[in-house]
């Protein structure tokens, strides 16, 4: 095991603090999720440590509360377009062909509408809940996936010990998840980070515009929404959550370059 | 014989406009085959069977799908984007004069971004790996890693709050001077700007660095020309291709962007049209507008394309 690098470490240090509070947020926030305890927007004090938000309720709670469904969204719409992405993208790869033009193709053409676009389009239809966010957020990111992993497959596919599995007969399946899937791994991760945020800042804008979740759940981008009158007259609260997507995103974003680093340097120092 | 290129761009626009009638296709089926009905979100609690009957009715929810894209298809074709459900304004009329402001945000932004981010790529791969690349890289992390609402709440709480600098909304009307109009939208462009700077001029400085490892910029280097000079002269003409690539998406990207900040600015652009309407459900301006912006987006890749074929001394001078 190589020595971690000191941004590997602050980034390291900074996901896991954040994911930690997410899981733990019944735990640590002082306060629950709705609970009006003073009057709007009190400043920065010893009892409410970011001050209250726009109808009293204590900011730090709802922060953390708000972490909780922002990074479980984004997580589980991560998880979802990883899922759908590698095993299409994988297949493409493998099987080529028709299968592989009819995938690309669509993809190709979900591509070229900008995704918050095809979202608005979907949440003009379907109410807003957070399965529907949730498959929104990741199929509609599952393109990138796509194009990433049958990229790597396709250089993986002509290896020998591809033709090898093929040549004593193994399956489809057995090709995709025991040969390819663990060679084709390390990028994955690496792009699983870049996703992770990306859903975040999705997650987040969608709720700002008013779309995502809705009122009285807490997330980012609805703090945003509520504190935003605050501004005009110099209350930063709506401010706040903008430490924390940036933080967030930077510390994932240090984590996955040095998986990346690490990863390439293994195949002699290309890249 | 036609020239190879003029073959190669009419086939590149052919494809585009494939891909838009694609598009079209897309945006009409699947606000029609998601599960949500329409006329039971409009009508919300209030609904009963014979209100739901009359507006499906009304809707023309009750043809047959193909009948419907037909009849849209042509519309749109005519320049006809259809009527508001909310209040039966026609579309088109009412998208225009957004439509202009929406271009203007971007056009302005556009022409102070492109450059800054050609010359502070061109910086960062002068100084690469000392303090001014770091500096510049640093810093455009920093704006990729914020959502652009917040970039726009930053700037109008230090910029508009805290030191009265610019106006913190942007309305425009009629009778403005072009002075006062930019003024009035120096914020969101500052911001868009912001948004799209990072990206640029990292890819910038990748496709140039990515050049500058070809053996003539050795041999640039070895007959003791200034490194400024090297890459003005042998690595930026070099790597004008993916830069162009990278400046088109990135103004596609702008396009796109303007729609969250033209609602931290209450800008009266398409984006906020687009956004009142979604949470409105009001599916035919919502249809009509993600069709313009595809079309937009579509519409600069081509140029994105053309422009990087045209770019290409081996096509241009066929064998």
């Amino acid at each position: 095991m190589t020595r971690i690098p000191l941004a590997a470490m602050i980034g390291l240090f900074f996901t896991g603090a954040y994911f930690l509070s997410a899981i733990f947020a019944g735990v640590i926030a002082p306060y629950g999720m709705a609970e009006v305890v003073g009057d709007s927007w009190e400043p920065w004090s010893a009892t409410h440590w970011l001050g209250t938000d726009t109808i009293g309720r204590d900011l730090l709670s709802r922060m953390i509360w708000g972490g909780q469904t922002t990074i479980f969204v984004a997580a589980a719409a991560t998880a979802l377009s990883f899922i759908t992405g590698s095993v299409l993208g994988f297949t493409a790869a493998v099987l080529g062909g028709w299968i592989d033009q009819m995938l690309s193709r669509t993809v190709d053409m979900f591509m070229s509408i900008p995704s918050l676009i095809s979202a608005l389009l979907i949440l003009s239809v379907l109410p807003s809940s957070l399965i529907t966010l949730v498959v929104v957020i990741g199929l509609l990111d599952c393109t990138r996936v796509f194009r990433l992993s049958r990229a790597v497959a396709v250089d993986i596919t002509v290896m020998d010990y591809v033709e090898a599995a093929r040549l004593r007969g193994e399956g489809t399946a057995w090709i995709i998840f025991r040969e390819i899937l663990p060679n084709a791994l390390s990028p994955l991760v690496a792009e699983m980070g870049l996703r992770f945020i990306f859903a975040v800042l999705f997650i987040s804008t969608l709720s700002f515009l008013g779309l995502g979740i809705q009122p009285p759940m807490a997330d980012w981008g609805g703090i945003v929404k509520e504190n935003k009158e605050g501004i005009v007259y110099g209350i930063p609260a709506a401010l706040v959550p903008a430490v924390a997507i940036a933080t967030l995103a930077i510390s994932v974003n240090l984590v996955a370059d040095w998986i990346l680093n690490r990863t390439s340097s293994l195949k002699g120092g290309r890249g | 014989m036609v020239h190879p290129v003029i073959k190669l761009i009419a086939q590149r626009i052919a494809l585009g406009l494939l891909l838009l009638w694609a598009v079209s296709i897309l945006i009409f089926v699947g606000t029609m085959v998601l599960p949500g009905d329409v006329a039971q979100s409009i009508l919300g609690q209030a609904a009963t069977p014979e209100t739901l009957a009359n507006l499906r009715t009304e809707l023309g929810l009750d043809e047959p799908p193909l009948t419907r894209y037909l009849d849209w298809a042509g519309g749109v074709l005519q320049g006809d984007l259809g009527k508001a459900l909310t209040n039966g304004e026609d579309i088109a009329e009412a998208m225009g004069k957004r439509l202009g402001n929406t271009l203007f945000l971007a056009f302005w932004a556009a022409v102070v971004s492109v450059p800054l981010a050609i010359f502070l790529g061109l910086m960062a791969v002068r100084y690469r790996n000392r303090w001014p690349d770091k500096l510049i890289s640093g810093f455009t992390l920093a704006t990729i890693s914020v959502p652009e609402f917040l970039l726009g709440y930053i700037a109008v709480y230090f910029l508009a709050v805290k030191w009265r600098l610019l106006p913190s909304l942007a309305s425009i009307y009629d009778g403005m001077t072009l002075g006062e109009q930019l003024y009035a939208i120096s914020m969101p462009v500052l911001v868009l700007v912001l948004t799209v700077l990072g990206h640029m001029m990292r890819m910038t400085r990748a496709a140039i660095l990515n050049v500058m490892q070809s053996p003539y910029i050795e041999t640039a280097e070895l007959k003791g020309l200034r490194p400024i000079n090297i890459i003005a002269k042998h690595a930026f003409p070099n790597a004008i291709a993916p830069v162009i690539n990278v400046v088109m998406l990135n103004l596609a990207y702008l396009v796109v962007g303007v729609v969250v900040v033209e609602v931290v600015f209450v800008y009266p652009g398409m984006g906020q049209y687009l956004v009142d309407h979604v949470s409105k459900r009001d599916v035919p301006v919502v249809q009509a507008c993600g069709l313009v912006f595809a079309a937009i987006y579509i519409g600069l890749n081509i140029v994105a394309d053309v422009v990087s074929i045209l770019a290409n001394p081996r096509l241009r001078h066929p064998k």
